[in-house]
């Protein structure tokens, strides 16, 4: 129960920072029908860039300075990057960002080098909010879990409460009309753009610190939330939502379980010949596998349901 | 096609299979036949890819997975045939590398081919982590982190020839690259080839006449696995990155992966020598490509041949030496600015912050050096504004001269 309770409060945390990364991922998708594959970089850079600030001005200005830096670079991509290639086409578009992405990845090397960077956990919410049975649960996973959470709130007002929301909504589905009100839709898809990566800057901000900032972890957390897109259905905010927990809690439970086939057979009394080439697949524990779980449920899912969750288009 | 025998398409190919031929006893140095054997592989690769992304128009990021498990079953089948457990000759190797590729290509493109572009292009991402994760959970097929080892002296030599000398592998590779450059070109002639053209352009109207894009995109996925399964299995016997050379050869056009491929490799071998920074000067030249020339090297190429016909690339001369002196100037104030930065990060604590670049000694902890580089950035970049105007007027006469010979 008590590993129950924590690993599912972990799940928690993890499943709504990457619900920060793939919701600007979606708006950004059912806006430009670009796939933004430097998403997660942009994730990498909050983090890096907050702790270059954290090292000067603290971890709070830090808190607010990176994600604006990021949003900044992000209009930036969309101004002079995507508008440029958008004329080519969808595929100029996703490789443009993916260029971006790789180059992203090699400036950070240059920069900060190839190892991990010290960037920690500020010492006045590094102690433990309250305890469960006999875990003392860190108080910034409470932080991480509140920053999203109101982050989510905010968005959700944003989009549906404010008159740039409603515009916004609109020119997801009528860019044209919208247009022809005489709102100036290019700069409404810069400013969302913007957003979503402002929104990634942040999770990077209070991720990077809480796992591991270094160059591999655009590359890592980047196809987790394609998956939580294709999981959740390409397009869809509730379904990337849904998504983003199902996937967190299974990737965080799963690296706990220790069992096997080989044992699951052992219980039901199944007798195995441990000669056969298959042991090895026996033997698989679920720790073992868990980097494969959240790709065999996105295939999973595409066989069962190809458009996702709740997704509403296909192809 | 007119129904005369091509005998241009026979002289394109007889040169190329010459090229290839004389290639490694023009280039005699030791990296350069192993650098040659890399551009074989790579172009096998590269059109196996193009078969997506250009013919069909899928982008995948997964193609990897079928050049990765080609050569792990080629490998395995190699350790067989050196425990004398597997009768087959190993120059035939490709073919096993090949038919692993064929059928992970059926697995997995029934499930990817189901969509077609960004979400296609999302989820191939996916399978090939998914393969990459489970590369790491069966040690005893991938060997693990370390991989397997294989050692290609096997088998019975067959007229003296078991691929001990690497020039023997080179015309193997060679061999198997002209093969399958012919069988690649052959089935872009093929209704199937044309078919995956029309998928491509406009899969609604694919359907009306009465094909199934998505059974179009799997058989074209399944031979671009097969053949990628070939390029992975070569590499075995010989010891990347394929989007890029795709694209910056030009997917457009069936030729542009070969030129890629062959430029990608020779910059790979050549300024990794030079630099550790060449990853980034790579990306970068990506990233120009698809902003400037989206149709890739062969697409300049072609884009040229109204202005050499009507006589008057001579006007383009003047202002592209121009230009390409701005971006020459450009690329040193650059350069220099990447170069003394990841000095400055990476060896400044082991041998001091002074670093010779462009046969100079410049003392990277002061501002100076930083300041001279940053204003050559910025007069290149100023003067490459000011000459595109001229290209520009270049290229207005040469459209002039195109619409009068046009009759326009």
């Amino acid at each position: 129960m008590e590993f129950f309770l924590v690993t599912l409060l972990n799940s928690l945390s993890y499943g709504l920072l990457l619900f920060m990364l793939s919701s600007g991922l979606t708006l950004i998708f059912s806006m430009m029908g670009v796939l933004n594959f430097a998403h997660a970089s942009f994730y990498m850079l909050g983090a890096y860039f907050a702790y270059q600030t954290s090292t000067y001005v603290g971890f709070w200005p830090a808190l607010v300075i990176a994600p604006l830096v990021v949003a900044g670079l992000g209009a930036l991509t969309e101004r002079y990057g995507l508008r440029t290639v958008h004329k080519y086409g969808h595929v100029a578009e996703l490789l443009f960002t993916f260029g971006l992405a790789y180059i992203i990845e090699e400036v950070v090397h240059l920069i900060w080098g190839r190892a991990p960077v010290p960037y920690r956990i500020p010492e006045i919410l590094d102690f433990s909010a309250f305890s469960i049975f006999s875990t003392q649960y860190p108080a910034y996973r409470v932080f991480m879990m509140l920053i999203s959470v109101a982050m989510l709130v905010a968005l959700y007002l944003v989009l549906t409460r404010t008159r740039i929301g409603m515009i916004i909504q609109a020119s997801l589905s009528h860019p044209d009309m919208v247009q022809a009100l005489g709102h100036n839709v290019p700069t409404v898809f810069m400013l969302v753009f913007a957003g979503g990566a402002a929104l990634a800057g942040l999770a990077g901000v209070i991720g990077g610190n809480a796992f591991v900032t270094e160059p591999g972890m655009a590359v890592s957390v980047g196809t987790i939330v394609f998956v939580v897109v294709v999981f959740g259905g390409m397009g869809s905010l509730a379904g990337a939502f849904i998504a983003s927990l199902i996937i967190g809690a299974v990737q965080t439970f799963s690296v706990a379980f220790d069992y096997s086939l080989l044992s699951l057979f052992g219980t039901i009394g199944i007798k195995v010949n441990t000669e056969s080439g298959w042991m090895e697949l026996w033997k698989v524990t679920i720790a073992q596998a868990a980097p494969v779980l959240p790709y065999l449920l996105m295939v999973a899912m595409l066989i069962v349901r190809p458009k996702g969750l709740m997704g509403t288009r296909e192809g | 096609m007119s129904a005369m025998f091509p005998w241009r398409r026979l002289l394109v190919w007889s040169a190329m299979a010459a090229v290839m031929i004389v290639a490694p006893l023009v280039f005699t140095q030791g990296f350069a036949v192993s650098m040659l054997s890399q551009m074989g592989i790579a172009i096998i690769f590269a059109l196996s890819y193009n078969m997506l992304l250009g013919q069909t128009g899928m982008l995948s990021f997964g193609h990897a997975v079928y050049f990765g498990l080609g050569a792990f079953f080629a490998a395995h089948a190699l350790n067989a045939i050196g425990a004398n457990t597997l009768g087959w000759p190993v120059s035939l190797l490709p073919l096993i590398g090949g038919a692993a590729g064929l059928v992970f290509g059926v697995i997995f493109g029934y499930i990817t081919t189901k969509h077609s572009g960004t979400p296609f292009a999302m989820i191939s991402l996916g399978i090939a982590e998914m393969v990459a994760a489970c590369s790491l959970m069966f040690p005893s097929f991938f060997g693990g982190e370390g991989g397997i080892s294989t050692d290609r002296v096997v088998g019975n030599p067959v007229m003296g020839v078991d691929f001990g000398p690497s020039i023997q592998v080179y015309y193997l590779i060679a061999a198997w690259c002209f093969v399958c450059m012919i069988a690649m070109f052959a089935l872009t002639q093929t209704p199937l080839g044309r078919m995956a053209n029309a998928v491509r352009d406009n899969p609604e109207r694919a359907r009306f006449v009465g094909y199934n894009p998505t059974r179009v995109r799997f058989f074209m996925l399944s031979l671009a696995g097969f053949f990628a399964g070939i390029a992975g299995a070569l590499e075995v016997i010989n010891f990347g990155n394929v989007l890029l050379m795709a694209f910056i050869g030009g997917i457009g056009h069936f030729y542009g992966p070969i030129i890629g491929a062959v430029l990608v490799t020779f910059l790979q071998s050549a300024l990794s020598n030079y630099t550790q920074a060449w990853l980034l000067y790579f990306g970068l030249f990506f990233l120009v490509m698809i902003l400037f020339a989206p149709g890739g090297i062969a697409s300049l190429l072609t884009l040229h041949k109204p202005a050499v016909q009507t006589r008057t690339f001579g006007r383009l001369l003047l202002p592209y030496a121009g230009a390409a002196a701005a971006a020459a100037i450009l690329m040193l104030g650059l350069v220099a600015l990447v170069e003394m930065l990841y000095h400055l990060e990476t060896k400044a604590e082991q041998v001091g912050t002074v670093m010779s670049l462009f046969g100079r000694q410049m003392d990277t902890a002061t501002a100076q050096p930083w300041i001279v580089a940053a204003g050559i950035l910025l007069v290149g970049g100023v003067l490459l504004v000011f000459v595109a105007r001229f290209v520009r007027a270049g290229w207005g006469h040469v459209t002039v001269a195109v619409n009068r010979a046009k009759g326009i």
